[in-house]
């Protein structure tokens, strides 16, 4: 019954995930930008700003010079939840991949690096008073819900040990529709739980930053403004204005 | 950091020195501070309403609906801040004033919290959740007062990691808060003013050309050498668009002489367009594409009528950001002059060409009294380029002045080129009635000026923009300052510029600054 239930939960939640995602994501690749407006200093040339997207996304590059403390926590959490994402591979995947058995030792791990990481940026919220002035309740409610996914997973694998098997057969199930059991343990099923809030919530919260950041005129145009004249589609129907100088004007 | 320093009478003090110095917040510190608003009739010139419209709130968000429809910027800027807070100390606003609606991400959440509230599933349904708020008329009149209090410098936007940009928001709610009747007077009437007149100053042409000629004979008594100052002169080969602060305020003045004594030894032919008598654009400022396209739109009928083949700016922060990175979309293609040169041009791009042709013969020494550092101004450092390279707004100003002076030091690295710190008077800010906001958000700046005053002695600062160069010149004073330790780069260039045949008191030979150099 639960099962049934957590199968039907997943199925929603994976397609708001992908669909919720998709629609913002096609929004925004169809919000024109009228004019030029990189950060300068900019690179010149798109491949330039491929190499700049990079540092931004592999390193964090600007937060990394405007606010070090951040910076440390942003990237222990994010690589430490990158990690974990890519090790739970194992769960929806037979035989499993030879690259996630290999990262599967630095995976478990990975699970406390993020949690830490997510307790420095939380301590940060609260401690620093411009922080928390800028804070609302859901940007508190967003570092507990990943910290409670973190916390439920790693109690799993070192407090309480769950039928992980069961977990993955259940996993495999629903990439064939079908629902197979679910083990009916605690830490499994809050943890599963909060997995799909988090997954509902993606497209309308805050964590569209990670398609956003691709979005960004700031970061992603191309400074070649005087090269290649750049035209958004209704700038382009602007009425035209007279070529030469009105002759009753200024003279 | 704070030093020990000894005064004149040998008394030891600590003097405190941080450009970065994170005050204390105090809420409501600025709330206050508002610029005047603008007239019915300056709104309407500018085609908006008059007064606060009757029905300003429906009106107000479907204006936020429309504009997050036709600009990415403000849609996806409005979506993905995470409440980091990496550039809640990057505002020189807020490092002035202390009040926390003046940290970037506090004031983009004064139109989010609206934008959340009518365009999000969460804000319809759970608003106290993410902060959403209706729109009620005192969030339009705090919109007012700190949407005023940005100089859209974009230094937050270097900070922030996804290059969120509270300049564009600011300018969103500048055009939302126009659309329903609520303008500045600064800036709608200077807007008004110019597309009657062609300049910010309602300057008419035959003033115009009355003041060209004063400076034409200054520059005769004091070289001896008939340096023209062209204006509305068809055939020209260049056509000078400069800020119109350039024909009458100091140090921009002497600015303007610089351009003419480089054009003069350079040989071109230029000319002055009275009917496109401003490189300032204040449409930017307002946030509104169309009036920003009219406004540009003049610099290419005046092109076109007077049949030059290239345009060179003059000094001027966010003109050149217009001019740079928006002419060509605005007013382009301008595939009628000459494709062998940028189109436009700075003239800093100008004078470091000729410095390394070897055309100006330079005196270094005649600068000898300064001993100088330089302010980038924020538009040019982050809106715009100069020159063929990344970063060429930096290195080609310095460049000219290392050319003509012999005593240069930067200020601390984290206050200039990308980072520089705004002069405070910016975005549309430059109005004596925000006096107390000018003051206050100058302090960085004047900050980490007062360091290399400490430690390099540095006497005078040199700028490219005018609003800063007015800017500076009034708060200079507050912070132990002349007014005119402030200077135009081209100021420096006419000192140093000795033109061929000109009568110089010196005996010896002027060294000639070779290619390279
Ligand atoms: C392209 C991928 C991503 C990039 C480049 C990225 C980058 C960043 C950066 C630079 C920050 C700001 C620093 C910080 O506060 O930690 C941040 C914050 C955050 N990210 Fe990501 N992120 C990505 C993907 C994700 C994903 C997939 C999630 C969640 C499932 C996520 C969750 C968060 C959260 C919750 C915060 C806010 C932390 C806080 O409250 O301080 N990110 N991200
Ligand atoms: S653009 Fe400049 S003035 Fe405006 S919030 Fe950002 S740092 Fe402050
Ligand atoms: S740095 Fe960017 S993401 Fe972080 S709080 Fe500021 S605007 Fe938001
Ligand atoms: S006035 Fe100068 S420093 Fe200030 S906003 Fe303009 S360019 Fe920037």
């Amino acid at each position: 019954m639960l099962s049934t239930l957590y199968a039907v939960l997943f199925y929603i939640a994976t397609i708001l995930l992908i669909v919720g995602t998709g629609m913002k994501v096609l929004k925004y690749a169809r919000t024109p930008a009228p004019l030029k407006i990189p950060v300068s200093p900019a690179p010149r040339t798109r491949a330039g700003v491929v190499q700049r997207m990079g540092r931004e996304v592999t390193m964090f590059e600007s937060l990394f010079k405007s606010n070090r403390w951040i910076w440390i926590f942003a990237i222990l959490f994010h690589y430490g939840m990158l990690l974990v994402l890519l090790r739970h591979l194992r769960y929806f995947t037979q035989p499993v991949w030879w690259w996630v058995e290999l990262i599967q030792p630095f995976g478990v791990y990975a699970g406390f690096v993020m949690v830490l990481g997510l307790l420095g940026l939380l301590a940060r919220r609260i401690v620093v008073n411009r922080i928390r002035y800028i804070s609302n309740p859901s940007d508190y409610l967003m570092l507990l819900l990943l910290i409670g996914i973190g916390v439920t997973g790693l109690s799993m694998k070192f407090l309480m040990p769950v039928d992980i098997l069961m977990v993955k057969q259940f996993f495999l199930g629903l990439m064939r529709f079908q629902i197979n059991e679910l083990p009916m343990q605690p830490g499994v099923l809050i943890h599963l739980g909060l997995v799909a809030i988090l997954m509902i919530i993606f497209p309308i919260s805050k964590l569209m930053h990670a398609p956003g950041l691709f979005f960004a005129p700031s970061r992603t145009q191309v400074d070649n403004a005087r090269e290649f004249r750049h035209m958004s589609a209704w700038a382009s129907q602007l009425e035209d204005l007279p070529e030469s100088i009105p002759t009753e004007e200024g003279k | 950091m704070a030093r020990l320093e000894i005064d004149e009478n040998g008394t030891e003090k600590y003097v405190v020195r941080d450009p970065f110095h994170i005050p204390d917040m105090e809420c409501g510190a600025m709330a206050d501070t508002n610029s005047f608003k603008a007239a019915p009739d300056h709104n309407e010139d500018l085609g908006f309403p008059g007064e606060l419209l009757e029905n300003w709130q429906e009106v107000a968000i479907a204006k936020m609906g429309e504009l997050a429809k036709k600009n990415r910027a403000f849609q996806v800027y409005l979506d993905t801040c995470v409440k980091c807070g990496a550039c809640t100390d990057k505002c020189h606003f807020f490092l002035g004033t202390g009040d926390p609606k003046n940290m970037p991400v506090a004031r983009q959440d004064l139109l989010r919290s609206v934008y959340r509230r009518y365009y999000t599933f969460a804000g319809k349904y759970f608003p106290w959740l993410v902060g959403a708020r209706d729109l009620t008329k005192e969030v339009l009149d705090e919109w007012y007062t700190y949407y005023h209090q940005c100089s859209q410098c974009r230094r937050c936007s270097v900070a922030c990691p996804y290059g969120i940009d509270t300049a564009e928001i600011s300018m969103a709610a500048r055009e939302i808060l126009d659309s329903v009747g609520v303008g500045q007077k600064y800036c709608n009437e200077i807007i008004a003013k110019l597309k009657k007149t062609g300049n910010n100053l309602g300057l008419n042409p035959k003033a115009l050309r009355a003041t060209l000629e004063d400076l034409e004979e200054d520059l005769e008594d004091e070289t001896g050498i008939p340096v023209k100052l062209p204006l509305d002169v068809k055939g020209a080969d260049i056509l000078l668009i400069t800020p119109s602060a350039d024909f009458f305020a100091e140090p921009h003045i002497d600015g303007l002489l610089g351009y003419a004594k480089v054009f003069h030894a350079a040989g071109v032919s230029w000319t002055i367009s009275s009917y496109a008598s401003e490189a300032a654009n204040f449409g930017m400022f307002i946030g509104s594409y169309e009036n920003m396209r009219e406004v540009s739109w003049r610099i290419r009928q005046a092109a076109k009528d007077l049949g030059v083949k290239r345009i060179v700016f003059g000094e001027c922060g966010h003109a050149w950001r217009v001019g740079y990175s928006f002419l060509n979309t605005l007013a382009g293609p301008f595939d009628f002059l000459d494709q062998s040169y940028p189109i436009p041009q700075h003239i800093m791009e100008f004078t470091s060409d000729a410095i390394d042709a070897g055309i100006l013969k330079i005196d270094k020494s005649r600068n000898d009294e300064f001993i100088m550092t330089y302010h980038d101004s924020c538009n040019v450092a982050r809106g715009s380029a100069m020159g063929r390279k990344e970063g060429g707004q930096f290195d080609l100003p310095r460049k000219v002045i290392k050319a003509v002076v012999n005593n240069f030091h930067d200020m601390e690295r984290d206050t200039i080129r990308e980072n520089t710190f705004c002069c405070g008077g910016g975005g549309g800010l430059l109005t004596d009635d925000l006096m107390d906001l000018r003051i206050k958000g100058a302090k960085p700046r004047m900050t980490a000026l007062q360091q290399v005053t400490a430690d390099h002695g540095v006497t005078h600062m040199a700028a490219i923009c005018a609003i800063c160069k007015t800017q500076f010149s009034k708060v200079m004073p507050k912070y132990g300052y002349e007014m005119d330790n402030i200077m135009s780069v081209h100021q420096l260039v006419a000192n140093a510029v000795i033109l061929d045949g000109q009568e110089t008191e010196q005996d010896d030979a002027p060294e000639t600054v070779a290619a390279g150099e």
